[in-house]
């Protein structure tokens, strides 16, 4: 009999995470980054719409003024920057967060069913994951556009708040599936089988067994959701969705979009930094969900 | 009378470092295996059995830390470049494990894989001798229709038809030693009689040893000649099986055998207790916790292997159990 | 009232494998259990012994109701089974319940041992202390009452298996089903579970269904055996005529086949060795099921199947050539 002191799997798997080293410096990186985008109005140097200065002012490259430059019309790459940071930060979170949800329920219960209810689904699933992307963009831009109460609710094209139902509408499946095939594992084991043994409905057994012993995998595709979306994020800006440059508006996605025809020009800054960030946050996040991956593995909460 | 040593292991040690701490899954065992005996090894979780003879053959990841000694026909194992190690793999000693399926390729056909070990360690074979040797092969463990069955895939052979070839791929080399790990634990009553009974033609037939790994001490009195005892990673109990079932000499190997279901018996006599957490070894005997005859002294020296009898015991009371009259 | 707490009857169930080659979607049927008949009275054990493929632990989920049966009737103190509503055949849950042979897998890594006990008390709505109860089952299977607030993962196979135990004694069942309940667990763990279920059952009155392959741990637990072969039960009867006076091939075959842990009589005696292995329930040999593998088979064990029969020494065996 062990005589260590009782260790809860959440307690293993946070001592298992936190031997990841780039996990935890990516944890610290974004938590960082966080800070700086909360704190924006203190952290940024300029507003978002800001000139630097009386003209001339465009394209100037990183110096005391502007530190990583200014854009064409003059104002502060950086505090743009921490501006663009924090849109795309909060839609990519509410996005995978939503997406999530549905797709953890989705998942669980046409795992858990099985059968033809899970054949249905499944197949739904496909469907949306068959469906071209953009073309699915033109024909909601289209249609939702002129569905006057849908517009109060999600709220009108150009805002976040239908950026992040739009993008958790097509990130739900790959959660959905990632779930339901944890499910379709666990589904056969003995402790699922003892619940229904003693007269446990599905949806306890959801509840109760099938989720928190899902954690992992869920963990994971939430990770890789919140990076999904901020990419995305930068195709819609493009295709005039969600917030638009000319309203002065700004996010990762169009400052990233913005770093086309800096390579032509010759304005370094102006790609660097912005892809810079993406690829940085990106990366945190993806080491971050490998770090999550191996800390919360089934196999070894086995024992022995 | 002993006829030659074709393995002998002294004071084997392996430690594995686990982020709980140091695990030390063998701690000084000594086994000798003689040419064509059947060896039994007895033991339960955390006896280190199976570890012993993996790093024997050289199995165990990198990070094992292994130190003792390993002779196989004289040559050293332990620390070997892996130039010596891969010719003794499959070629002097060869090792066969619980589960048939996972040791065959699924993909590749039957007979291939027996073609394969036999062109690994006698490259001047022809493929049509190899092919023909490895027909030959699977006659021999009992396969029926060989010839044809040699071109079909492992998913087309039943669990013990599986381990057959398993064990004929073993066998291909003609290897002086072949470690049976839990051979017939996955299998089924009336099909480990089979394999039981096939490993024993294989012995007799080739003058192989075998070292059959198992915690079923029934197997162990139908085949074996000799049985070692191992318990918390080392040796506690040798001898021949007759008088180790007749008249053993360890509170161990004597609360194994009285715990075992037997006629008329109202309630079994378990072992009490638990085995051992070998990431924190007992200080003195590894049983002695729960060893209804353990004294101070056992709790806090490790005793070591000596004659008893016809026995070997690593008990430091072997002879005053025997005098207070404790049944076996 | 001397009806048995359990009664089988006529016990068919089948699994559908799904093999789709083309469009065309051949379904082969695997006739897991066929035709199975029993009883258990109470205070009883029975024993039901098989290797692989002889249904023994789908007849253990069957009863239990985990798994639909394709026909046959299932009644547990006197009510039958079939037709029930989720909701009565709840009810009937909290007087039946299973242990597992995977002490690893039985136990939801994530909920404390104490939680898992508890969970038939909170999915039946049971009121009182929960945590009381917990400690009383704890203590009642040999292990404290404070390793409630423990997770699986610190515990041994033993142990956890006890857990599995306690977990199945909440809601004081009247019959259990043990699904090879010790084949899991160390020789010299084995021991004290067996002893433990021999205390409960003198205790509490439980009723057992003893589903193993180990014969000699059934020998000393159960009262009666029925033995199983390829999804039919060959052979039935009290403990002693069966081990002493075996009457159908394949239960001394398998006797047989045991390898018993004493070196001079296990080397005296004749073994009778079975050709070949267990073929696939998918597609049962005709007649006799255990033809194909028998010494005595003739072209009547190939065209008609032998039916149970009541043989001298008291058992009931299928056989057309008994012993």
């Amino acid at each position: 009999m062990t005589d260590f002191a009782t260790i809860s799997p959440k307690r293993m798997a946070l001592r298992r995470f936190l031997s990841h080293k780039a996990a935890v410096g990516s944890c610290v990186l974004l938590a960082l980054m966080v800070l700086a985008v909360i704190l924006s109005p203190f952290t940024a140097r300029y507003g978002v719409n800001q000139s630097v200065r009386k003209p001339p002012n465009t394209f100037l490259p990183p110096q005391k003024l502007a530190w990583f430059g200014t854009d064409d019309i003059g104002r502060d790459l950086y505090s743009r920057l921490i501006y663009g940071i924090r849109v795309s930060l909060i839609i990519g979170l509410f996005s995978a967060l939503i997406s999530t949800i549905v797709g953890c329920v989705v998942g669980a219960v046409a795992g858990f069913r099985g059968g033809r209810f899970d054949d249905v689904v499944m197949r739904v699933t496909d469907l949306f994951l068959a469906f071209p992307f953009l073309v699915a963009l033109l024909v909601i831009r289209n249609t939702i556009g002129s569905i006057h109460w849908l517009t109060v609710i999600i709220g009108d094209k150009s805002s976040a708040r239908f950026i992040v139902f739009l993008l958790a509408f097509f990130g739900w499946m790959g959660v959905a599936r990632i779930v339901r095939g944890q499910v379709l594992a666990l589904k056969e084991r003995e402790f699922i089988e003892a619940a229904r043994a003693v007269g446990a409905t599905r949806r306890y057994i959801v509840r109760r067994h099938l989720l928190p012993n899902s954690i992992g995998p869920i963990m994971v595709a939430l990770s890789f959701a919140v990076v999904g979306a901020i990419t995305a994020e930068s195709t819609l800006a493009f295709f005039g969705y969600g917030p638009q440059a000319g309203d002065g508006a700004t996010s990762l996605g169009i400052l990233v979009g913005a770093a086309k025809g800096a390579v032509q020009t010759g304005y370094w800054w102006i790609a660097v930094f912005p892809c810079f960030a993406l690829v940085l946050i990106s990366l945190a996040i993806n080491f971050i969900g490998d770090a999550l991956r191996d800390a919360t593995d089934p196999r070894l909460d086995r024992g022995e | 009378m002993m006829s030659e040593l074709v393995l002998s292991i002294r004071d084997l040690r392996v430690t594995f470092d686990t982020p709980l701490g140091p695990l030390e899954a063998v701690r000084g065992v000594d086994i000798d295996v003689h040419a064509g005996e059947m060896m039994g090894v007895v033991g339960e979780s955390g006896s280190g059995k199976s570890v012993t003879f993996l790093a024997a053959m050289g199995l165990l990841p990198h990070r094992a830390k292994i130190t003792g000694s390993v002779l196989l026909n004289g040559q050293e194992m332990i620390g070997a470049p892996n130039k010596v190690l891969r010719n003794m793999r499959g070629g002097l000693m060869s090792m066969i494990f619980q589960d048939p399926l996972s040791a065959l390729n699924p993909v590749h056909r039957v007979g291939d894989q027996i073609v394969e070990m036999l062109q690994a360690h006698q490259s001047q074979l022809s493929d049509k001798d190899a092919a023909k040797r490895a027909v030959e092969l699977l006659d021999i463990v009992g396969i029926p229709q060989a010839a044809e069955r040699a071109h079909q895939y492992p998913h087309e052979f039943s669990g013990g038809m599986r381990q057959r070839v398993v064990i004929a791929i073993a066998i291909a080399n003609n290897p002086k030693v072949l470690i049976a790990d839990e051979p017939t634990t996955a299998l089924d009553v009336t099909v480990q009689a089979q394999i039981l009974e096939v490993i024993e033609r294989v012995q007799k037939t080739f003058g192989t040893a075998v070292v059959l790994i198992t915690h079923d001490l029934g197997v162990i009195a139908r085949v074996a000649d000799r049985v070692n005892v191992m318990y918390a990673g080392r040796n506690v109990e040798k001898g021949g099986v007759d008088s180790l079932f007749d008249h053993p000499s360890h509170p161990y190997t004597r609360g194994l055998l009285a715990s075992l279901p037997h006629e008329g018996a109202e309630r079994l006599t378990p072992i009490t207790g638990f085995p051992p957490n070998m990431l924190m070894p007992p200080p003195g005997c590894g049983f002695a916790p729960r060893c209804s005859f353990a004294n101070d002294g056992c709790l806090t020296s490790l005793p070591a292997l000596r004659s008893f009898g016809d026995l070997e015991t690593a008990c430091l009371r072997a002879e005053q159990i025997v005098i207070d009259g404790a049944r076996p | 009232m001397n009806q048995p707490i359990l009664k089988v009857e006529n016990l068919n169930k089948n699994f559908e494998l799904r093999a789709n080659s083309g469009i065309r979607k051949t379904k082969r049927i695997v006739q897991a259990v066929s035709d199975v008949s029993f009883s258990v009275d109470r205070g009883q054990t029975l024993g039901i012994v098989g290797e692989s493929g002889s249904g023994k632990t789908t007849v253990g989920r069957c009863v239990l109701q985990l798994l639909d049966i394709t026909s046959g009737t299932i009644s547990f103190e006197g009510k039958n089974l079939a037709g029930l509503s989720f909701e009565e055949m709840r009810q009937i849950r909290r007087k039946m319940q299973i242990v597992f042979q995977d002490p690893f897998a039985s136990l939801d890594p994530k909920m404390t041992v104490g939680s898992s006990i508890a969970e038939p008390l909170v999915v039946q709505g049971v009121d009182g202390d929960h945590n009381e109860k917990v400690a009383h089952l704890l203590e009642l299977v040999g292990l404290a009452a404070d390793h409630a607030k423990r997770f699986p993962h610190e515990f041994s196979g033993g142990q956890r298996q006890r857990v599995g135990i306690a977990r199945a004694l909440a809601l004081d069942p009247a019959l259990i089903v043990l699904d090879e309940p010790v084949s899991a667990l160390d020789v010299s763990i084995q021991a004290g579970v067996v002893n433990l279920f021999g205390d409960l059952q003198e205790r509490l009155g439980m009723s057992y269904v003893f589903i193993a392959h180990d014969l000699s741990v059934v020998r000393h637990i159960a009262d009666r055996v029925a033995v199983m072969y390829l999804g039919k039960i060959v052979e039935i009867g009290d403990k002693k005529s069966i081990y002493d006076h075996p009457t159908h091939p394949y239960t001394k075959a398998l006797l047989s086949a045991v390898p018993v842990p004493n070196p001079t009589t296990e080397r005296s005696r004749s073994r009778i060795m079975l050709q070949g292995d267990v073929p696939s329930p998918v597609n049962p040999p005709t007649g006799c099921r255990f033809r194909t593998r028998c010494w005595k088979a003739t072209e009547l064990c190939a065209s008609t199947e032998p039916q149970l029969v009541v043989r001298p020494t008291g058992q009931l065996s299928a056989c057309h050539f008994p012993e």
